[in-house]
C-alpha cells in the first residue's frame, strides 16, 4: 500500500513535468503578452524595464529553466495583470469551483444512480425506456445550450433562482462557501445542475447498464435461491458489484469538472477557477494559465490515486501492487 | 409460517406434469414437458440427463426460479402438500433456502465476489429467522465446521476469490444446510470441481445429509455419481423422465434402450477391458423434437409405432417404470 502510493507520487512528478513543459510552451507560442500589458504610449525604455522585470528578455528555454527553479521553491510565478502570485489567485477562486463541483456530482450520482438501477433492473418496461431516452438528451445538447436554457427558463421566464453571480457567502474556517446561506444556494443551485447533467446521464447509462447485467448473473440467482429479498438482493448483491465502473467516472469527472468547469462559469458568472483561466487566456497572463493548468494537472493525478485505492476497498479481487505496474 | 406436521405417508415432494416453455418468436418451446417426480423424507433421488434434457429447467421450476424468456406454464408442486406453484411471491421466498436450498453446478460464478463469505451465509440465515447477527454467525461457523472447512471464524471474513473451487462447493453445502432445510436441490454440483474433490464432496453430501434426514434431489449428467449415491433414479430426455426406479432396478436392469446406452458409455459401471458405448447424434434441439417417440431418431430399437404414438410410462409396480414400446428385455436385477 505504502509502497503503491510512493511508486504513484514518483509517476505523478513526471507526468507534471511532462504537463509544464507542453503548457509553457504552448503559452510561449499564443501570442506576446507585453502588447497587452504595456500602453501603446510608453516609451521604449520603460518597455525595456518592463520586459526585464518580467523575465521575458530571456530566450523561452532560460524562462523555463527560470520558472523550473522557482517551481522547486513552491513558486508558480507572479501574475502579470494582477501582481500577486498565480498560485495565491487560484486559490482564492477554488473554494467556489470546489462547492460546485460536489454540488453537482452530489446531484448527479444521487438522482443517476437510482434511476439507473430502476431502469437496468427492468429494462424492458415503459419507465426504463422512458428514463434511458431522458438519458440522451443529458448528455448529447451542449453544456452552453443548457445552461442558458436553464436561466431562460428558471431565472428570466419563472424568476424561480437568479442568473449569475455566487450570492452571499459566510466564512467556513477562513474560506467564503455559499452553500451556508439561502440566497448562496439559490445562485448555487443552477449552475450545479448545468454542471451536474451530462454526468447524471453518464451516471444512470452506467448504472442501468451494469444492473442489467448484474441482475442476470448467478449469483444474485443464488442469492434469491436462498430466499434474500428482493430489496436486500438490491442493495447489497447489484449495487455493490456496479459502483466500480460509477467511482471511477466519478474520480475522473471530478477532476475534469474542476478543470473544465469554465462553460458554465462562464454562462452563469460564476466567480470560479474556470472563469479565472478564460480571463487569463484573453490576458495573456502567463503565470496563471501555467499554474491553472499545473494545479488541475495536480487534481486530477490525485483524484486518480484515490479512485485507484477506493478500487482495493470496494472489489476484493483487486490488489494495488500488482496493479501499479 | 407453521410448517405442517410431517405426515410419513404422503412424500415431502410431489411434481405432477410439471410443463415449463422457453419463448422465442417462433413460438413457445417445452424444456420441461410433462414431469412428474415425488421424493420421500430423507430420500436421495438421482436426476440423470444429458444437457438439454430438461433436468436443470426442472429444478429451478421446483423453486420457481425460472427467468424469462421460460415460464412455468402447468402442473403442480406439492412440497408437503401445499402447491408452491400457487403460493404468493412472499411465501415462496419464505420456503426458498429456509425448507428448500439449492446448491448450483459453479462454484465460481455462484458467491458475490465482493461480499465475504461471512456476509453471504449470515444472510440466508437473517432473511428466514429473527435471530440476531452473533447467532448467524455463530451457526454459519458450525455449518463450515461441518464440511470440513478449518478456522471457520477467519474464513467467514474472507472473499470467495480466496477459496479454491472445491472449498467454496464446501461454502454452497455449508450455506445449504445453515437451515435444516427438509430438501436440497443440488444442480450437478460436482461437475466443475476435479475427480478427487469430486468424490470428497459427494460422501460429505451423503453423510450430513443422512445425519440430518435431509432428502436430496441431485440433478447430473453423471450416471456414475448416481450410482453412489441415490435411493431411486429418475432419468430425463427430451423434457420427461423416459425411466424411473429403484437406483438397483435402473442400474442393473434398464428398460429403457436410453437409460442402456446411457450406463454403456459410463466408465466406472462397466468392466475393465470392455469396450465404451456411446448413443449415436445428439439431443434433440427443443424446437425439432420428432413426433411420437423423441428418442427415435437416436434409438437401436426402433419400430414403426415410435413415429406415431409417444409412449406412455409403463410399469410392473408403483415406482417403477419407462416410456418405451419396445424396451430392453428383461433381467433379474442383481
Amino acid at each position: 500500500m505504502t509502497l503503491f502510493i510512493l511508486r504513484r507520487a514518483i509517476q505523478s512528478v513526471f507526468v507534471l513535468l511532462a504537463v509544464s513543459i507542453v503548457v509553457f510552451f504552448a503559452v510561449y507560442a499564443i501570442g506576446d503578452p507585453v502588447e497587452l500589458l504595456v500602453s501603446p504610449d510608453t516609451s521604449a525604455a520603460e518597455r525595456e524595464v518592463m520586459i526585464r522585470r518580467l523575465g521575458l528578455d530571456l530566450p523561452i528555454w532560460r524562462q523555463y529553466l527560470v520558472f523550473l527553479g522557482n517551481l522547486a521553491q513552491g513558486d508558480l510565478g507572479t501574475s502579470f495583470v494582477h501582481g500577486v502570485p498565480a498560485v495565491e489567485l487560484i486559490l482564492q477562486r477554488l473554494p467556489a469551483t470546489l462547492e460546485l463541483v460536489v454540488l453537482s456530482l452530489v446531484i448527479a450520482v444521487s438522482i443517476g444512480l437510482p434511476l439507473g438501477m430502476i431502469a437496468g433492473l427492468a429494462p424492458e418496461t415503459r419507465t426504463a425506456r422512458t428514463i434511458m431516452t431522458g438519458s440522451i438528451f443529458g448528455y448529447s445538447l451542449p453544456a452552453f445550450w443548457q445552461g442558458m436554457m436553464l436561466i431562460f427558463v428558471f431565472a428570466v421566464f419563472l424568476n424561480w433562482a437568479p442568473a449569475a453571480g455566487r450570492g452571499d457567502t459566510v466564512s467556513l474556517l477562513g474560506i467564503e462557501v455559499s452553500f451556508l446561506t439561502a440566497d448562496g444556494w439559490s445562485h448555487l443551485i443552477l449552475p450545479a445542475i448545468n454542471l451536474a447533467l451530462p454526468n447524471l446521464a453518464l451516471v444512470l447509462r452506467l448504472a442501468a447498464s451494469g444492473t442489467a447485467e448484474a441482475r442476470l448473473q448467478d449469483y444474485v440467482k443464488y442469492a434469491r435461491a436462498k430466499g434474500v429479498r428482493r430489496g436486500r438482493i438490491v442493495r447489497r448483491h447489484i449495487l455493490r458489484n456496479i459502483l466500480v465502473p460509477v467511482v471511477t467516472v466519478i474520480g475522473v469527472e471530478f477532476g475534469s469538472l474542476i478543470a473544465y468547469s469554465t462553460i458554465t462559469e462562464t454562462v452563469f458568472a460564476w466567480p470560479g477557477m474556470g472563469k479565472l483561466l478564460i480571463d487569463s487566456v484573453y490576458q495573456l497572463d502567463r503565470p496563471v494559465v501555467v499554474a491553472y493548468v499545473m494545479i488541475a494537472t495536480f487534481i486530477f493525478v490525485s483524484v486518480n490515486l484515490l479512485v485507484d485505492l477506493a478500487y482495493a476497498v470496494l472489489d476484493p479481487r483487486v490488489e494495488l501492487e500488482k496493479g501499479a505496474s | 409460517m407453521t410448517p405442517l406436521p410431517a405426515d410419513p405417508s404422503r412424500p415431502l415432494l410431489e411434481v405432477r406434469g410439471l410443463r415449463t416453455v422457453f419463448h422465442t418468436l417462433a413460438g413457445a418451446y417445452p424444456a420441461v414437458d410433462g414431469v412428474d417426480l415425488s421424493i420421500a423424507r430423507g430420500e436421495v433421488v438421482g436426476l440423470v440427463g444429458e444437457s438439454g434434457s430438461g433436468k436443470s429447467v426442472t429444478g429451478f421450476s421446483l423453486m420457481r426460479l425460472v427467468d424469462p424468456p421460460g415460464e412455468i406454464v402447468a402442473g403442480e408442486v406439492l412440497f408437503e402438500g401445499r402447491d408452491l406453484l400457487s403460493l404468493p411471491e412472499s411465501e415462496m421466498r419464505a420456503i426458498r433456502g429456509d425448507r428448500i436450498a439449492m446448491i448450483f453446478q459453479d462454484p465460481l460464478m455462484t458467491l458475490n465476489p465482493v461480499l465475504t463469505i461471512g456476509e453471504q451465509m449470515i444472510e440466508a440465515v437473517t432473511e428466514h429467522h429473527g435471530v440476531g447477527e452473533r447467532a448467524a454467525r455463530a451457526r454459519a461457523v458450525e455449518a463450515l465446521g461441518q464440511v470440513g472447512i478449518a478456522s471457520a471464524a477467519e474464513r467467514l471474513r474472507q472473499y470467495p476469490h480466496e477459496f479454491s473451487g472445491g472449498m467454496r462447493q464446501r461454502v454452497a453445502i455449508a450455506t445449504a444446510m445453515l437451515n435444516e432445510p427438509d430438501l436440497i436441490i443440488a444442480d450437478e454440483p460436482t461437475t466443475a470441481l476435479d475427480v478427487t474433490i469430486q468424490g470428497q464432496i459427494l460422501h460429505e453430501m451423503q453423510t450430513l445429509c443422512e445425519a440430518s434426514g435431509t432428502a436430496l434431489l441431485w440433478i447430473t449428467h453423471d450416471l456414475g455419481v448416481v450410482a453412489e449415491l441415490a435411493d431411486r433414479i429418475c432419468v430425463m430426455y427430451s423434457g420427461r423422465i423416459v425411466e424411473t426406479g429403484s437406483a438397483d432396478a435402473v442400474l442393473d436392469a434398464p428398460r429403457h434402450p436410453y437409460t442402456a446406452g446411457l450406463l454403456g458409455s459410463v466408465p466406472s459401471v462397466n468392466a475393465p477391458g470392455t469396450r465404451l458405448h456411446q448413443i449415436d447424434g445428439a439431443a434433440p434441439p427443443l424446437s425439432a423434437r420428432p413426433t411420437g417417440c423423441p428418442f427415435r431418431t437416436r434409438c437401436g430399437n426402433v419400430l414403426p409405432v415410435c413415429a406415431e404414438i409417444d409412449p406412455p410410462l409403463v410399469g410392473p409396480v408403483p415406482g417403477r417404470g419407462w416410456r418405451c414400446h419396445n424396451p430392453m428385455p428383461e433381467r433379474d436385477a442383481a
